[in-house]
């Protein structure tokens, strides 16, 4: 115990000597948990809040009764129903605005009637039975809501808020169960607010009612649905959530490229103390443990900063993703963290990992190398080039693997495996490419100096090359990332211009008023053609699928755009006899041009040909045209949820005003395509927005990687150096010819880092979003962004190299001199 | 008789708080109904209407609900014997609570609660089931002319003939279920100063009549098994706004159809602050209704049984009213007639054997706060 201890303070002095090689793994450790715990903070507190938002009112069985038609039905249903016995529960969904606040103040209502709550359910996390019925259905009764809502509202607890229309909440009582963006009240209460008086959205059905068929007379207008939609949203937003995770990793792994250089370059500094501890009779064993003690002290500490960073990222960019995820996916994320304390302990287990991953390889080396051998100068870099000939064969085997995924893989795992190993499989490749691009460069050296310069460059290329991996990796990502991204905007845009065509877009109430609306519409000035939108919700081979019946128009076939049709499309759908799928729909039922959709609609199955497939990024669900009067003619309880108006640009904001008073459509029911496409725009840059920020830091990672790395080589770059001094070549010059080398492996690696990232980005484009989100996009190539991300990479290496080399150019002619005296 | 009203009251409230999960006892018994209780028990009774001495009881409007009043009830009992011989008893009751003072409204905010108990109790076993509704959607209530108390699918409603003397009453629970036909065969009998049942010592009172004379005939279904039965039933209905008494622990209450066709309605509540306080109703078998005083009436527990909870409960009694001859061992039918609703009692039929040549019998027994 004794001889661990005292061997442990002998390593542990060397930090105190070499206090930058500390920092640089504690800040490796740090960022990479900082990074990764960040991410993971983002997904399981977006995770945590799907389970709350499936939990708000769970019955004992996933079936419930919904109309048949529209959104809403009459609650005298419901007294039929528990009059024949049916132990059915009532519930009224809908949304509010409340009068203050802008934007962020809508609210989901949830309506329930805690006396008729089916044997087990819970509300809000809490058992039905729990509830505190008189003052919750009594009057002014309660309304239920999270805290992070009450305080994105801006309410207290206790007040009553008023909606838009002029009525007043139930004072607000705060719920930490509850979901956020849910207010749950009595059904009473909900029918007010929402002037919904004697309507329903829906009923919870009792476990042992599930199966039961009901009664004829009431099935025209109501279905026993067996689960229901919001199951989905982990299913639907996973992709989202792979993605965040995937980049996550990539900073994780771009942090433990600093600590490996850091912790194999105290080792290589350290090799003395090792052989002189041996000597001094400390066994194998206490080494190797102080050496595991010490790294496991760094994981500790650091993994505690790295935590608390990680937390502080998450809730700096929590407000992006939750509106991403809001937008994308309808799914209400908080904008508050909430984390567990298990998060914080797998914070500090990752760090702990990270550690062991990164200097696990040093523990061996050392465990491994002979007394005598620590003693030799040359070991480490001799073992290094024996590493470097492994990694040129690992690398060639991830090459291979990554061909494996792409040709035979078919999930969003194995194109992320397949990502993952071209990645490493560049980094790996890349201390022998740059070597084999140095000795070619070599064969055309002429002066002694331009050689040594070469040569030189070779024999530092094992100490910096982790580091100029990172920058790889780090570079090759972002330009992956950007080319993706920027062709996706590219796309994305001229698929809304395309896509939204007409200029007003309604969303009446119900079927009735958007008839009567789309016949007025015919009669007013500047209106030059009305198209109606019927629409049906349902689920093909398991998936959500929104059906839409469009009119033959000549506007779809102009302004539609398609990736692909059969000869004679529009005219093939107008006759009903064919359909068209979104892209994603159609790969996910592996159907393509000319196949036969079987469909279940109420009247027997129905068989249409796919006849076009068309783009329809961002929406998670499936998408399939129809023709509008086949669709109702087949589904005759089809909704006509919208209307899109061409219209003259001169009448527009009197129609839009006619519009609003005649039939009381407010901002959230009539929206104009400028505002549709700017809110679009909007998810779409949010979405991206916190990719584009870890992106950004893992370069910055990278670069403090190349920083370290060439400060640590610094102090051991004298004894190269110093002959050169006494040949003659000044200090200035050295410092030149110093920072020249940096520059010009830090340009190699930029350019090898482009084809790298173009590779990265046709993968995303073409194989990861495919799986991920079911839509392919065309590989775009931006050279200006290459050009820019290219030039900030090198930027990152001079600023990384420019403080290890005015060091060395300052260095006084004594440190150089005593180069040669220094017999080590 | 007069603290009959207090001690239905009790189980009222404690049925409707129970909802809220509250401790039987610990709700009427030990501390006060909570100031914003579920039925506003206590705090705004002033505005609730009140039971007064000399309102004559109009049939068949006192049949229906009367809103205004805070507690109400329609309760049914019946010992019945199936074509073997074997004894079964039957529960339906119907409770109304009103949350506020007022007018029944059309619509979620209507001031009323309705709750339902059913139970089928013979020898082998023992069902019950509760079931609980708003007011103002349909889901529950009551109207007079013609006559109908309904809550889900269980009904008790008018066949024919005059006011509730005709009925068919029937439920169903996840396991039983039971139609009955019910046949009046002798008058309504008015507790009390014509209807107005006045309580011990407090000034509290309950309108209270009751119909102990139907005969019954119908079907009990237990585990899909259909059996016809016979038998008797006693309904008792009762209204009031009285807000409760702190020192109640609970009580016995017995309903008693003797074999020489008089009827016998008495009940103890068991206090915590002193004796329990007894009454009664005897009724001749034409119908004459004669009040007991407390001192009139013995009652003697003789056997306790344990509940599958583990709580004991007396489930046979000596019943003495020496002034009318009475004297009877009451055995529990099935002494595991327990209640586990939301708020729990024990309920059952029970057969009456008669003492040193008295008349034997059967009837009804609840027992709370056990």
């Amino acid at each position: 115990m004794a001889t661990l201890r005292i061997t442990l303070a002998a390593l542990l002095s060397h930090w105190r000597r070499h206090p930058l090689q500390f920092f640089s793994i504690l800040t490796g450790l740090w960022l990479a948990t900082a990074l990764w715990t960040g991410v993971e903070a983002l997904n399981s507190q977006a995770r945590a809040d799907y389970a709350r938002a499936s939990a708000v009112l769970t019955g004992p069985s996933q079936a419930q009764i919904v109309p048949r038609k529209g959104e809403r039905f009459d609650q005298a249903a419901y007294v039929e129903l528990r009059r024949r016995g049916w132990l059915v529960s009532p519930v009224l969904e809908g949304r509010i605005r409340f009068s203050a606040g802008e934007e962020g103040s809508r609210v989901q209502l949830l309506g329930i009637e805690p006396l008729s709550l089916p044997h087990g359910s819970s509300v809000a996390g809490q058992p039905g039975s729990s509830l505190d019925l008189g003052p919750f259905i009594g009057e002014p009764g309660q309304a239920w809501i999270a805290p992070d809502t009450l305080q994105r509202l801006g309410f207290k607890v206790g007040e009553q808020p008023s909606t838009v229309d002029g009525q007043r909440l139930p004072p607000l009582q705060v719920h930490p169960q509850l979901a956020p963006g849910v207010v749950i009240l009595d059904i009473g209460h909900a029918q007010t607010l929402l002037q919904a008086q004697g309507q329903l959205s829906r009923l919870l059905v009792d476990a042992d009612l599930a199966t039961k068929a009901l009664p004829a007379d009431l099935a025209s207008q109501l279905e026993l649905r067996q689960s229901s939609d919001s199951g989905d949203l982990q299913r639907l937003t996973e992709s989202f959530h792979l993605n965040l995770r995937a980049l996550g990793m990539l900073a994780f792994i771009v942090g433990l490229f600093i600590v490996n250089a850091a912790i194999g370059l105290a080792l290589e500094q350290r090799r003395g103390l090792l052989r002189t501890l041996r000597a001094c009779g400390v066994s194998l064993r206490s080494l190797i443990s102080a050496l595991a003690i010490e790294l496991g002290l760094f994981a500790v500490l650091s993994g505690l900063a790295g935590v608390a960073s990680g937390y502080l990222l998450a809730s700096v960019l929590l407000g992006n993703v939750a509106a991403s995820l809001r937008g994308l996916y309808g799914a209400e994320v908080a904008g508050q963290l909430s984390l567990s304390p298990q998060w914080w302990l797998a914070g500090i287990a990752i760090s702990l990992l990270g550690a062991l991953l990164a200097g696990g390889s040093s523990l061996l080396r050392a465990a491994r190398l002979p007394i005598l051998a620590l003693a030799q100068a040359q070991a480490w870099r001799l073992a290094q080039s024996v590493w470097l000939k492994r990694q040129a064969m690992v690398s060639v085997l991830l090459a291979v693997f990554a061909a494996v995924c792409w040709r035979f893989g078919d999930s969003l795992l194995s194109a992320l495996l397949m990502l993952g190993a071209i990645l490493l499989a560049g980094a790996l490749a890349l201390p022998a490419l740059l070597d084999g691009a140095l000795a070619w460069l070599s064969r055309y050296c002429r002066s002694p100096l331009s050689e040594w310069f070469v040569a030189d460059s070779r024999q530092q290329l094992p100490a910096v090359s982790l580091a100029l991996m990172a920058l790889l990796l780090a570079l090759a990502a972002s330009v992956g990332v950007g080319s993706m991204t920027e062709g996706f905007r590219k796309t994305f845009i001229g698929w809304l211009d395309q896509r939204l065509s007409a200029d007003l877009y309604l969303t009446p109430r119900d079927t009735a008023q958007s008839l009567e609306i789309g016949a007025w519409l015919k009669d007013q000035p500047g209106v030059t053609s009305v198209l109606p939108r019927w629409h049906i919700d349902q689920r093909l081979q398991g998936w959500p699928v929104q059906i839409e019946g469009v009119v033959d128009d000549p506007s779809y076939r102009q302004q539609w755009p398609l990736l692909s049709q059969s000869s004679g499309a529009w005219s093939q759908l107008a006759a009903g006899q064919g359909t068209m799928l979104s892209e994603q729909f159609a790969r996910r039922l592996k159907l393509d041009l000319g196949q036969t959709l079987v469909i279940a609609a109420p009247d027997g199955e129905q068989r249409l040909t796919v006849v076009g497939l068309y783009a329809d990024y961002g929406n998670p669900r499936g998408h399939m045209l129809l023709n509008a009067d086949w669709l109702r003619r087949h589904w005759p309880d089809a909704v006509l949820s919208n209307l899109g108006v061409h219209v003259m640009p001169a009448q527009m904001n009197a129609l839009r005003t006619a519009l609003e008073q005649r039939f009381g459509l407010d901002s959230t029911r009539l929206i104009d395509q400028t505002s549709l496409k700017r809110w679009s725009t909007e998810v779409f840059e949010r979405t991206f927005a916190a990719t584009g920020a870890l992106n950004a830091l893992t370069l910055g990672v990278a670069g403090i990687a190349l920083f370290i790395s060439l400060l640590t080589l610094g102090h051991s770059r004298l004894a190269q150096l110093a002959p050169l001094w006494a040949l003659g070549v000044n200090r200035t010059r050295l410092g030149w010819l110093s920072l020249g080398q940096t520059l010009m492996l830090a340009s190699l690696t930029v350019v090898l880092a482009m084809p790298l990232g173009l590779l990265l980005a046709w993968c995303m484009v073409a194989v990861l979003n495919v799986q991920a989100f079911g839509w392919r996009l065309p590989l775009q190539i931006f050279p200006d962004q290459l050009l820019r991300l290219g030039l900030l990479g090198l930027l990152t290496s001079l600023l990384a190299a420019a403080g290890p080399l005015w060091h060395v150019a300052r260095r006084q002619p004594a440190d150089l001199l005593r180069q040669f005296a220094d017999e080590r | 008789m007069s603290a009959d009203v207090f001690m239905r009251g009790a189980r009222l409230c404690l049925g409707v708080l129970g909802l809220s999960l509250l401790v039987l006892v610990a709700a009427c018994g030990d501390k006060p109904a909570p100031t914003s209780g579920f039925a506003g028990l206590g705090q705004d009774a002033g505005d609730f209407n009140k039971v007064e001495r000399g309102r004559p009881l109009q049939f068949p409007a006192d049949h229906g609900q009367h809103d205004g009043y805070r507690i109400e009830w329609w309760y049914i009992t019946a010992n019945l014997k199936d074509e073997t011989g074997k004894d079964w008893g039957v529960q339906w009751t119907l409770f109304r609570s009103a949350l506020r003072p007022g007018e029944e409204k059309a619509g979620w905010n209507s001031p009323n609660v309705w709750m339902g108990h059913a139970a089928l109790s013979s020898p082998d076993g023992h069902q019950y089931v509760e079931t609980l509704a708003r007011g103002g959607v349909g889901q529950a209530g009551v109207e007079a002319q013609p006559f109908k108390a309904w809550i889900d699918d269980w009904a008790l409603a008018s066949t024919g003939g005059e006011g509730i003397d005709q009925l068919e009453m029937k439920a169903s629970g996840k396991d039983f279920q039971y139609r009955l036909q019910l046949s009046a065969k002798g008058p309504l009998v008015l507790h009390g100063d014509r209807g107005y049942s006045e309580k011990s010592g407090q000034g509290q009172a309950s309108y209270y009549y009751s119909q102990p004379f139907y005969e019954v005939r119908g079907e009990v279904e237990r585990d899909g098994k259909k059996l016809q039965v016979t038998g008797q039933a006693w309904l008792d209905r009762e209204w009031s706004s009285q807000p409760l008494s702190k020192s109640q622990q609970g009580w016995d209450w017995f309903s008693l159809h003797l074999d020489s066709g008089a009827k016998l309605m008495l009940f103890q509540v068991r206090q915590s602050d002193g004796k329990p306080y007894r009454a009664g109703t005897w009724i001749t078998p034409d119908g004459t209704v004669e009040p007991l005083r407390g001192d009139q009436i013995l009652l003697a527990e003789e056997a306790r049984t344990k509940q599958d909870h583990g709580r004991e409960v007396p489930t046979r009694w000596r019943v003495q009213v020496p002034d009318h001859g009475v004297d009877v061992q009451t055995e529990a039918i099935q002494p595991l007639a327990w209640m586990g609703t939301s708020f729990a009692y024990w309920e059952g039929p029970i057969s009456l054997r008669g003492k040193s040549g008295k008349p034997g019998g059967r009837g009804y027994l609840e027992m709370t706060g056990y």
